[in-house]
């Protein structure tokens, strides 16, 4: 005798099943938050946030580490913004179709599935060693550019594309050549958008372990200029971790990093959000 | 005129990501490749890496970089499905617009804390369990398996969305179920996007480097259980570069150019598939 489930059974299995499995999903990142806030908000003090690392980090605070992260994402942004938006202003507004579409957006796609690590080779034999800038925010910054720039150029073509044609047929209707257009209406009601890339783009930067600690180093220093070592926020908890140097530091270290990215996240959801309400 | 140069500087400018591109592949691959023929492919194909002693076998790393990325995908796949189905069929567009922002969160938190977590939550709870050193295949493969889990969910949800209404509609009309039109009419329609977001899921696996350091325990050895220490290659590069030099450094630069090429092949597949639409 054999014996079958109906296919209202199978639903309430399946739906049971399905469920069950996005539930766990869900709760292991709350688990991942919660754990490392609950074990680092502690501590976050005015201290740990603005003394110097000393002892390793197994003493003091994690100052120096907090520049070198916004020095190195900042000059990341400032090369990566200008070359992103660009690209993707060319690919909406002067190609329709053709090679040069496919080849600069192959570029954009291999681009952002190449791992960290390789970024960190390339950094390293490239900007750290060729061209001689040494372990650096330069160097960093200039690896994390190239990172980045994907994020920055995919997400600006979408927010240029959703701008709606009429927009520009009445810009040029009234004498504007195409690159008023562009920087006058295009760009202005793109921006949302564009800034959600480059939020997004921030949080990977600030996240990013592989490709900094080759090319920025991990000097406990306090940055002076743009040839200055630097440890950023994720390379000293990777090296508090692992070496085991402090573990209340690492916690302390990890919260500052999830809260940033959780004001990251809720920052970008909420502007594409408004930008989406707009135009769709 | 103002136009002319506009577009000329503004496509110079496009070719940025492709010349970044074209860079990386040549300077990995010119510090990388030459070592390769110098001390031939039997040599690299060997397990015996001892780099300062003109030993350059990568064997190992090579099975355990599979070994973890084939256990990410048996932990990955399933439950990012899983997480594609609920959201994109079973639920209200209430729950999709909080749940989608959410697993899109999990992409945001950074491999050193997904690999801080396997040290002191997973590895612990494997040694505790199952005996062994705790860091293992298994505790890389579960980690790299959460972490690849918002490629595989945000890619095959758009490939799910992206089937016809009329598709539910007519299986809806033949009388079949929900669960019924999910297996037999919308994973066979959404099926290049499905594979396309585990191919890239696959990348993610592979490439990742610091949380696998943090708790496969890199060991020199091809595991022969899932509870052994394992190395990657991506573990190698990171581990040994910062004191490497001459041809040891050249033989970071050949896994590199090895990772690299596997990359790029499973990123051109990807693409063709999500293309050909």
């Amino acid at each position: 005798m054999t014996f079958r489930i109906g296919p209202r059974t199978s639903q309430i299995i399946a739906y049971s099943i399905l469920l069950l499995m996005t539930a766990i999903m869900v709760v292991v990142l709350f688990f991942i938050i919660f754990y490392i806030l609950k074990n680092g908000l502690g501590q976050l003090t005015l201290e740990f946030l603005t003394d110097k690392t000393r002892e390793m980090g197994e003493e003091g605070g994690i100052l120096p580490s907090i520049l070198g992260t916004v020095f190195i994402t900042v000059f990341a942004l400032l090369i990566a913004t200008p070359l992103g938006v660009g690209s993707a202003v060319y690919l909406v507004e002067y190609t329709r179709g053709g090679l040069i579409r496919r080849i600069i957006s192959f570029g954009a796609d291999c681009l952002a599935g190449v791992p960290s690590i390789i970024f960190g080779l390339f950094g390293f034999i490239f900007f750290v060693i060729t061209m001689n800038f040494g372990w650096s925010i330069l160097s960093g910054g200039l690896t994390l550019a190239v990172m980045i720039l994907p994020t920055i150029i995919r997400t600006s073509e979408e927010a240029i594309k959703a701008v709606p044609h009429t927009y520009r047929e009445i810009s040029y209707s009234l004498g504007g050549g195409k690159l008023d257009t562009i920087v006058k209406i295009v760009l202005p009601t793109a921006l949302p958008g564009i800034l959600t890339g480059v939020i997004l783009g921030v949080g990977r930067a600030i996240g990013e372990t592989a490709a900094v600690i080759f090319t920025a180093g991990s000097s406990l220093g306090m940055p002076v200029s743009v040839f200055s070592s630097t440890r950023t926020l994720a390379v000293h908890f990777y090296i508090l971790a692992r070496e085991g140097i402090s573990m209340p530091k690492a916690y302390g270290t990890a919260a500052v990093l999830i809260i940033i990215i959780l004001a990251i996240n809720f920052v970008a959801y909420r502007m594409m959000h408004r930008f989406i309400a707009r135009y769709y | 005129m103002k136009d002319k140069i506009a577009e000329k500087v503004l496509l110079i400018v496009a070719l940025s990501a492709i010349l970044s591109l074209v860079l990386i592949t040549f300077f990995i691959f010119q510090q990388g490749i030459p070592l390769i023929f110098k001390a031939g492919l039997g040599n690299f194909l060997s397990v015996k890496w001892a780099p300062t002693n003109a030993s350059f076998g990568i064997l190992s790393m090579i099975i355990g970089s599979l070994l973890v990325t084939v256990g990410a995908l048996a932990v990955g796949i399933p439950f990012g499905l899983a997480g594609a189905i609920f959201l994109a069929e079973f639920s209200s567009s209430t729950i999709q617009k909080t749940l989608k922002p959410i697993i899109e969160l999990l992409a945001g938190i950074p491999s050193v804390v997904f690999g801080f977590i396997g040290i002191v939550i997973l590895v612990p709870f494997i040694r505790n369990t199952f005996g062994g050193p705790g860091f293992s295949v298994l505790a890389a493969s579960i980690i790299l398996g959460i972490m690849i889990l918002p490629t595989i969910v945000s890619i095959s949800y758009d490939a799910l969305l992206a089937v016809p209404t009329s598709y539910r509609e007519g299986s809806y009309a033949l009388g079949a179920t929900k669960w019924q039109t999910v297996v037999m009419v919308l994973i066979p329609a959404a099926r290049s996007g499905i594979v396309a977001g585990i191919i890239l899921g696959m990348g993610r696996a592979i490439g990742e480097t610091m949380a696998v350091i943090m708790i496969a325990g890199n060991a020199l050895k091809i595991p022969g259980s899932i509870f052994d220490s394992v190395r990657t290659l991506t573990s190698t590069i990171a581990l040994e570069l910062g004191y490497a030099a001459g041809d040891h450094r050249a033989a970071l630069f050949a896994c590199g150019s090895i990772l690299f090429l596997i990359i790029i092949i499973l990123n051109i597949i990807a693409i063709r598939i999500t293309g050909r639409k």
